[in-house]
């Protein structure tokens, strides 16, 4: 049984009781407890079941480490699986259910593999699922889909907030150990600006579990000074709850501060996203406790025994009545003691190494009465879903068990690893060291800043200092030559702390308990136990010629759990080293990659949801467009009316009577969206006349034309009117989603490579409202608001003037997109709304309505103009399109004309712009083909155009539509065919693109 | 003419960490040209009644103002009502020099970000060093508020003012709302 201890549990508040539960079932727990703390001394040591056999699973670590103890947290709106139970803080009403099991958690159907894992040896999914071909599509992967995963999918929407949060500091420190603590302090005696970030949100780590005497105080109490000195401290800002995540190029480092999450009925939000830039970095990540590879090794119950220590010291509770301690080194002794004092039995310490003489810590195990066997390691361990003992063999033999020992609990102990994922996050290189048979940063080889200098360090445990002593020293070592190297200076009398030292005997590499363990053992000895990877798999790895660590990792999936195997990675590749026969730093490590332990989604998409996940810009009519029955379609980031309906109108009727009433009537259409650009300065002609195709500077002032602007290969990038505003400024409208590009474009030029050219632009597309009033009843409209001559003769197609119209100070351009009689008004954007209502009155007896970006679409199909994303797509050139006469004979050159004169773009087989109508009148469907004889060298049917924009005209009443097609200008007549998706073959004679009003009369008025 | 509407109608939200404002309509005058010629720091200082600004900083006084914007831009700030004159009076008195002068007040949205908190807030919406020892009265950042571009500054210790795009006028506002949501203290600065 685990229970709870009637004394310790140094983190615990025993004065606030806590309940939650557990698979429904009713539990209770103290603020403080971690889930797995709770769980524990609920004797709820099984916590779920391994991935692929089903194996029962219990906690196995008390970190951010722990593979096992997975579970589905809370419900709906803030349901989420794959929560670690000891990285999970108890709340009041917290819900946890276990994960991977059907129908319990008790009686799992899918343990069966356990008894097929003969079966399922490593990369069994990649023979298996082989053949026959058609099984994986209709048997394998529905099978695999739904036995996949660990926890279930939310299916409710996350009701929590997320943010993120950007702060700066010269020295950030990772780790809020007492190496991180020392060096946050030491940093900040040199007036540094220093954070310090700490997952836990408890202080000092590890370190209060593991005793000893810091200038002659206990190390908790060593601890809490140096916290309390560290927030007396108005340059350091500390964190807890908060973990490094991730570091990046140029001290850029992600932290993920959990807000809520132990108090989720809190306000505010659940997770903070601190996006931090760092002079320097200081890893204090402390090391990780390595399992040992001995038979039966992931039996609930067997603990690292470091994590057992932790139970018993900082919740106060006991794992199990009767513990056997297995170790290679002095470490584990520790929990053995510790067990000793809070009153519970330690049959064995089972040492695997033979030492000449006692160390320290055996002495004082000794002195307790507990039995020390040396040489002596673990055959097998008995039990099930619990521990029941431990089969006890000779570490140096093949396991013949000499003695069986009762007991429900072992804490197991492999040696320590630093924590090295930060360092190496970004390309700090590692070295073996062989005295701790761990990987630890090669100092010489740090990740390095833009300056070629190192931009990270590592601090105490995590650069593979153990004893305390070791770890102060060398904090505060790390610390100084970090601010040094930063420029600031540490006060003379600023020195580390002094531990006490213990001394300890060294520790023995044992990658296999016992060494000579028969296959029948490695078949039953765990590497990483939530993906079930096994000794045994990883040799057959090796001896399948998976030689390299990443392919052995991958063909296994060792590591590849959500744990990152932090576990058993060492493990792992010292297996798959033995196996090869070679070194362990030669198999070298897979690479760490952040976040050192999952973050959450939502976190990193900070605020970006709902209403803000990404910014609409809105006109200033945009309101009374959204009251008026607008239908909204995305134009760049714009929301710009489809069509506005009435009644019981489709979309589709609103649309062709739109189109009608603008041609018969009025229309108004809100063009604000449309870019405006102005280009001023005594270069800006021969500055425009190199932007556009045809000729800007010999504009005259009043005047606009019609331009085309490519990019330097020759393809059509945006089109828009150009007005002459005065001598040396022109104003250049742009399309909806060109105006930013444009502009940027602009720019680029100008400051890369016409730098010697006195010109300026400014972007000033939304400083003005701009409202096109379109139809035979225009000029009516504008007259009844009165102010100023809109006379064909004041203001003839194709200028511009400014004046009061209405008691609006406006700029009205004659121009046309519709080949209606058309005036775009441009007022002041504060004054648009009260503008397009002033336009409405006046225009209520004249038959104004507006209208959208489908009704516009139509308009300027019928009349054969272009559309800059329908006509072209990034592959089209003006003189595909017949738009020659854009294009200036008279300049020597343009953005793009020397592009024009490859080969490739003279080709006269390039597909060029026609008109096409079907032959019944139907609608063209939308990106069909035409297809021509015969097939081309893929056996494909052979293509000879497609179709750019397709509408139905109601001004014609039939479809039109416009293509790119072979030879088209000299095929007029022809007709051609576009087989539909819908099976059937659409008839289209190629026509001229100009479907209405020919001669141009209507706009000319 | 009927009176100017700012996109927000001076919506307010003051529930949260600090108290968000849209303000304006405010003059605002993009004027780009030589910085370093003595005729266009006369005319700014003259126009504005504030001191020419140096890099990344911004004079200010009251409704007028002079925000440093690029090594050839400059923004001019004023009261609403003397954008226009204000524009024409500086074309005029740049006639024959190389510089672009453009009313711009229309194109902007003006939000303002108050309270002991309001570096809070704007922290986690820019990639700025608002430590206060960076920051402070007198500065001027063009960075971006999470996906748009912003500019800003401080009229006194407590109030950030933000300008940006009049289009995204309701992004900003509700971006700025949820960034100041209550409990969402961080009590870095």
């Amino acid at each position: 049984m685990s229970t709870r201890l009637a004394t310790g549990g140094r983190l615990l508040n025993t004065a606030k009781p806590l309940n939650f539960t557990f698979n429904g079932k009713q539990m209770r727990g103290y603020e403080g407890d971690t889930l797995a703390s709770a769980l524990l001394a609920n004797d709820q040591m099984l916590m779920g079941r391994s991935f692929k056999y089903h194996r029962p699973r219990g906690v196995v670590a008390s970190g951010a480490e722990e593979p096992n103890g997975l579970v589905n947290l809370g419900a709906e709106g803030k349901f989420e699986p794959n929560q670690r139970v000891t990285t999970t803080e108890l709340f009041d009403g917290l819900q946890a259910s276990s994960q991977n099991h059907w129908p319990s958690l008790e009686f799992d159907v899918g343990a069966i593999n356990k008894h097929l894992s003969r079966f399922l040896p490593a990369g069994f999914y990649y023979k298996m699922f082989m053949y026959p071909r058609a099984a994986w599509k209709h048997v394998y992967e529905p099978i695999i889909r739904h036995s996949a995963g660990l926890g279930k999918a939310p299916k409710a929407q996350d009701v929590d907030t997320y943010e993120h949060f950007y702060a700066f500091c010269d020295v950030l420190v990772i780790g809020g150990g007492v190496a991180g603590l020392e060096a946050a302090r030491t940093a900040g005696l040199s007036g540094a600006k220093v954070l310090l970030l700490e997952q836990n949100e408890f202080w000092g780590g590890r370190a209060p579990v593991d005793g000893g005497t810091v200038d002659g105080k206990s190390t908790d109490v060593f601890v809490a000074d140096l916290v309390a000195q560290l927030q007396a401290m108005d340059n350091v800002q500390m964190r807890s709850r908060t973990m490094g995540a991730g570091v990046y190029d140029h001290g850029y480092v992600l932290g993920y501060e959990r807000l809520t999450d132990h108090a989720p009925t809190a306000s505010g939000p659940r997770h903070r996203l601190w996006r931090i830039r760092a002079g320097h970095v200081i890893t204090a990540t402390g090391a990780i406790e390595r399992p040992l590879s001995f038979a039966g090794n992931d039996i609930p119950g067997v603990m690292l025994a470091a994590a057992l220590r932790d139970y018993v010291v900082n919740w106060g509770v006991s794992v199990g009545d009767r513990t056997v301690v297995v170790t290679n080194n002095d470490n584990a002794y520790l929990t053995a003691i510790a067990l000793k004092h809070a009153g519970l039995d330690v049959p064995a310490i089972l040492d695997a190494r033979v030492l000449p003489q006692d160390s320290a810590v055996m002495q004082q195990a000794k002195a307790l009465g507990i039995r020390v066997l040396m040489g002596h390691g673990i055959s097998s361990v008995k039990g099930g879903k619990r521990v029941t003992g431990v089969a006890i063999c000779a570490q140096a033999g093949e396991g013949a068990v000499l003695e069986e020992i009762a007991c429900d609990a072992v804490a197991m102990s492999g040696g320590w690893s630093p924590v090295v994922h930060l360092w190496s996050h970004c390309g700090g290189k590692l070295r073996w060291d062989t005295a701790l048979a761990c990987f630890s940063p090669d100092l010489d080889n740090a990740p390095k800043g833009a300056d070629g200098m190192g931009f990270v360090t590592p601090a105490g445990a995590a650069s593979g200092m153990f004893p305390l002593d070791d770890v102060l020293h060398d904090a505060h070592a790390a610390a100084d030559g970090v601010v040094t190297s930063l420029g600031f200076k540490l006060p003379k009398d600023a020195s580390a702390p002094n531990a006490e030292r213990r001394e300890e005997a060294p520790m023995a590499p044992v990658w296999l308990m016992p060494q000579g363990a028969s296959v029948k053992l490695r078949e039953k000895v765990w590497l990483d136990y939530q993906n079930d990877v096994k000794v045994s798999d990883v040799r057959l790895a090796a001896q399948e010629g998976f030689v390299s660590v990443e392919h052995a990792k991958r063909y296994t999936t060792l590591g590849m759990a959500t744990d990152q195997g932090k576990l058993s990675n060492i493990n792992g590749l010292a297996t798959l080293a033995g196996a090869l026969d070679a070194d362990i730093p030669t198999v070298g490590t897979t690479t760490f990659r952040p976040p050192y332990h999952p973050i959450s989604m939502a976190s990193i998409g900070g605020e970006a949801r709902g209403a803000v996940f990404q910014p609409i810009r809105r006109t200033p009519m945009h309101d009374w467009h959204e009251s008026n029955g607008a239908e909204f379609e995305p134009v760049g980031q714009w929301r710009r009316p489809y069509a506005f309906r009435r009644g019981s109108e489709t979309t589709h009727d609103a649309v062709m009577r739109e189109v009608t009433n603008t041609r018969t009537n009025m229309g108004l259409l809100d063009a604000s969206t449309l870019g405006k650009i102005i280009v001023k300065g005594p270069d800006a002609g021969k500055f425009l006349d190199m932007m556009y195709t045809n000729m800007m500077s010999s504009l005259k002032i009043g005047k606009c034309r019609y331009g085309l602007m490519c990019s330097e290969n020759g393809f059509l990038i945006d089109d828009g009117v150009v007005a002459r505003i005065d001598e040396d400024t022109w104003l250049c409208h742009t399309t909806t989603g060109g105006a930013e590009s444009i502009h940027g474009h602009m720019e680029e030029w100008l400051q890369t490579e016409w730098w010697d050219w006195d010109v300026y632009v400014a972007n000033v597309t939304e400083q003005y409202a701009q409202v096109a009033v379109v139809g035979p009843n225009a000029r009516h409209c504008l007259e009844k608001l009165g102010g100023m001559d809109v006379s064909k003769d004041a203001l003839g197609f194709m200028e511009w003037v400014d004046g009061e119209l209405g008691g609006f100070k406006v700029r009205i351009y004659r121009i046309s997109f519709s080949g209606e009689l058309s005036f775009e008004i441009a007022v002041d954007a504060s004054h648009g709304q009260a503008f397009w209502d002033a336009l409405m009155v006046a225009g209520h007896d004249l038959g104004a309505m507006p209208y959208g970006t489908e009704c516009l679409h139509i308009l300027r199909a019928e009349k054969g103009f272009i559309m800059i994303g329908d006509e072209t797509d990034g592959t089209v050139i003006p003189q595909d399109l017949g738009l020659h006469w854009a294009i200036s004979k008279k300049k020597d050159d343009y953005l793009g004309k020397r592009a024009q004169e490859r080969s490739h773009m003279t080709d006269p087989t390039r597909w060029k712009l026609v008109g096409l109508e079907t032959t019944d009148g139907s609608t063209l469907p939308d990106g069909a083909y035409a297809t021509g004889e015969g097939r081309n060298a893929n056996g494909q049917r052979t293509v000879i155009g497609r179709v750019t924009s397709t509408y139905h005209s109601p001004t014609l009443n039939k479809g039109i539509a416009m293509g790119l097609v072979l030879n088209g200008p000299d095929r007029m007549g022809e007709v051609i065919e576009f087989p539909g998706t819908d099976g059937k073959i659409y008839n289209a004679r190629i026509v001229d693109p100009v479907f209405y009003d020919k001669e141009g009369e209507k706009q000319n008025v | 003419m009927s009176e100017p509407v700012t996109a927000l109608k001076n919506a307010s939200a003051t529930n949260g960490i600090a108290e968000i404002r849209e303000i304006g309509p405010l003059g605002m005058i993009t004027l780009r040209g030589d910085l370093s010629a003595g005729y266009l720091k006369t005319l700014a200082t003259k126009q504005t009644g504030v001191e020419f600004p140096a890099q990344r900083t911004c004079k200010t006084d009251g409704l007028n103002g002079l925000a440093w914007m690029s090594p050839d831009e400059l923004l001019m700030m004023c009261p609403y009502g003397d954008a226009q004159t204000s524009v024409a009076r500086m074309t005029e008195a740049l006639s024959g020099k190389h510089a672009l002068v453009a009313n711009v007040s229309d194109a902007r949205a003006v939000f303002e970000v108050k309270g002991p908190l309001a570096r809070d807030v704007m922290a986690k919406l820019a990639p700025v060093d608002l430590a206060i020892d960076r920051f402070s009265p007198g500065m001027f950042r063009r960075s971006r508020l999470a996906q748009v571009p912003a500019a800003f500054w401080m009229p006194d210790a407590e109030t950030f003012q933000i300008v940006c795009f009049r289009s995204v006028a309701r992004y900003m506002f509700d971006l700025l709302s949820i960034a100041a949501q209550p409990g969402s203290e961080v009590g870095h600065f």
